[in-house]
């Protein structure tokens, strides 16, 4: 489904903010894969997921979906194949504008835009069958302004956005992080629903340690560019965050130092 | 006051004829929030070609008199506009000059090429030829004050139809949203890179045909006729904020230019009734938009330093 081959980013080169972000990341994804990505700061974490969406391009190596090698394509044409929450819940939607604007934009990904009428009267109502599955009651309110809404309704839509148009990966970067606890419970329920529903493969990157053992059926750990631990099936489920933290120190050799994380036990 | 009378009907045909040009700058500034400098060339550019089509209409090329149609004429104004606003885009996105660089680059460039247009005159008047309003006049009997009128708020109100369609397409909203946040519109696939060409090049051609028909209705072009465009455009869409901005829908908004523009040459008729030097016009629009500017800052600066408490509330 997913194959990442050797790719290699380095920022800034040939200067003294020179940045190794990712050093060599071998990485497969097999259909229906949902796998969580932990790792500390400045790992290589969100560098990898914005070079599968082709934010920035890669120094080397070889990215491909389905077969398909899209190293070389640009952002916009990767968007045919991804759907992506961000972090930033600013950032997936686009505020002044209405709800079902919004979802008429995203229902159009990876389809030629033409002349022909911004929203049909058909998707209106699927627009709104679909808010309701989120039970956050923006059914009702689909000509509203999307700056109205809150972090997490905006994140929630984001997320449906993303898979109104079945993708064939879906890209979370750590895309509960800015929400308070019980907004990020609220909106992780949904994407495990939306995932498992679609049966998706999707990539979630997260600070929450338990969050990472407890969704998905893999887990991948990264440090300072490279993926020094994966873990899937039965193995996965049967893991502590004791178990994450000791393997990070085994392979890294160093302390797990992120507060965050440590928090996040 | 059957002088001051006359002088706001003029006002108001101004008003009308810039106002296409004021929807374009409205494209830019208020849907991708680009301030385009262009403007000022493209205006010009679209009076002179309008002219020159016109006055080589008795040319011994077979498509002279074709060209010389006033309306084939304001719609090669538009394509030339659209042409001029296409090299701003091409600067701007391919290149990555910031836009303001770009406009200011094109605009430049722009004056020369208008006055190579001209045949090196400074101006071109068109004293005995044809215009859309004359023509209108003979179809219909009516006096020039009003066929101006008719035809001016004919065209503008054609092209806020046209607008408000444009921006409902799936192409249109791509471009708003590109306004709106550009990082989303491109994750979903949307290259930002064309719809913003393609919204410099819809906004430069209506602004070109703007300069077109202001050539056409005040009968001459002049080197110097978009000096200034921009100001006048961000003026008159200030003004239209301030008087219809409680007003929420997208067509409302695309009119409340073409009215800003029409009350910014009322008032320009008023005050230079009045007795104000026309030179000094162009400082009052750049006073009006730069306090326009200021007024929100300042209000949120006051606001700021008045919620301050020193023990809380």
């Amino acid at each position: 489904m997913l194959d990442i081959k050797n790719v290699r980013k380095t920022f800034n080169i040939n200067t003294i903010n020179e940045k190794k972000a990712l050093d060599g990341i071998d990485l497969h994804l097999d259909s229906g894969d949902f796998v969580t990505v932990i790792g500390g700061n400045g790992a290589g974490k969100s560098t990898m997921l914005n070079m599968i969406a082709g934010v920035y391009p890669i120094d080397s190596g070889k990215i491909e979906i389905e077969n398909v090698n899209i190293s070389r394509f640009p952002e916009h044409q990767r968007a045919k194949y991804i759907g992506r929450v961000f972090q930033d819940p600013m950032m997936g939607t686009a505020a002044g504008m209405e709800i079902q604007e919004n979802m008429a934009l995203a229902y159009r990904r990876g389809k030629s835009r033409g002349l022909s009428w911004g929203i049909k009267a058909n998707e209106k109502e699927f627009f709104r069958e679909s808010l309701e599955k989120l039970g956050l009651g923006l059914q009702d309110r689909m000509s509203n302004k999307v700056g109205l809404l809150s972090g997490g309704q905006r994140q929630a839509l984001t997320l449906l956005m993303a898979t109104l148009q079945r993708p064939k990966l879906l890209l979370l970067d750590e895309h509960t992080a800015a929400l308070d606890p019980k907004t990020a419970r609220k909106v992780l329920e949904i994407t495990d629903e939306i995932v498992s529903e679609q049966n998706l493969t999707t990539l979630m990157i997260t600070h929450n340690m338990k969050d990472a053992i407890s969704i998905g059926n893999r887990l991948v750990m990264m440090h300072e560019g490279r993926i020094i631990y994966d873990v899937s099936g039965e193995e996965k489920k049967k893991l502590e965050v004791e178990d994450l933290l000791k393997k990070f120190e085994e392979a890294s050799g160093e302390e797990f130092s992120n507060d965050r994380m440590i928090l996040a036990k | 006051m059957s002088g001051l009378l006359i002088s706001l009907q003029d006002a108001v045909v101004q008003g009308v004829l810039w106002g296409v040009m004021v929807l374009g700058v409205y494209i830019t500034y208020k849907q991708l929030d680009i301030a385009d400098l262009t403007v000022d060339g493209s205006f010009a550019l679209g009076g002179c070609v309008c002219a020159i089509l016109i006055l080589k209409g008795d040319g011994d090329k077979w498509y002279s008199a074709l060209l010389a149609n006033p309306w084939i004429a304001l719609l090669c104004a538009t394509l030339a506009g659209m042409a001029a606003g296409a090299v701003t885009g091409f600067l701007h996105t391919i290149f990555e000059i910031p836009a303001i660089l770009a406009g200011i680059l094109t605009q430049i460039g722009l004056w020369s090429i208008n006055l190579r247009i001209m045949g090196g005159k400074s101006n071109a008047p068109l004293l005995k030829t044809d215009s859309i309003f004359s023509q209108f006049i003979e179809l219909t009997g009516m006096n020039k004050q009003l066929a101006s009128i008719a035809i001016g708020i004919g065209i503008a109100l054609l092209m806020v139809i046209f607008l408000y369609w444009f921006f409902g397409t799936e192409i249109g909203s791509a471009m708003r949203a590109t306004g709106n946040n550009e990082y989303m519109i491109r994750a979903q696939g949307v290259n930002t890179n064309w719809t913003k060409l393609l919204a410099l090049i819809i906004s430069n051609g209506l602004v070109g045909m703007s300069g077109g028909l202001v050539c056409q209705s005040q009968k001459y072009a002049d080197i110097g006729m978009g000096t200034g465009a921009i100001v006048i455009g961000l003026a008159a869409i200030v003004i239209g904020d301030v008087l219809m901005g409680r007003m929420r829908s997208f067509g409302s908004k695309l009119l409340s230019g073409v009215v800003g523009s029409v009350i910014y040459f009322a008032i320009r008729a008023i005050v230079l009734r009045m007795g104000m030097n026309a030179n000094d016009m162009k400082l009052l629009s750049a006073v009006i938009v730069a306090i326009a500017l200021c007024v929100p800052v300042m209000t949120r600066k006051w606001r700021l330093k008045r919620s301050y408490t020193e023990g809380g509330v």
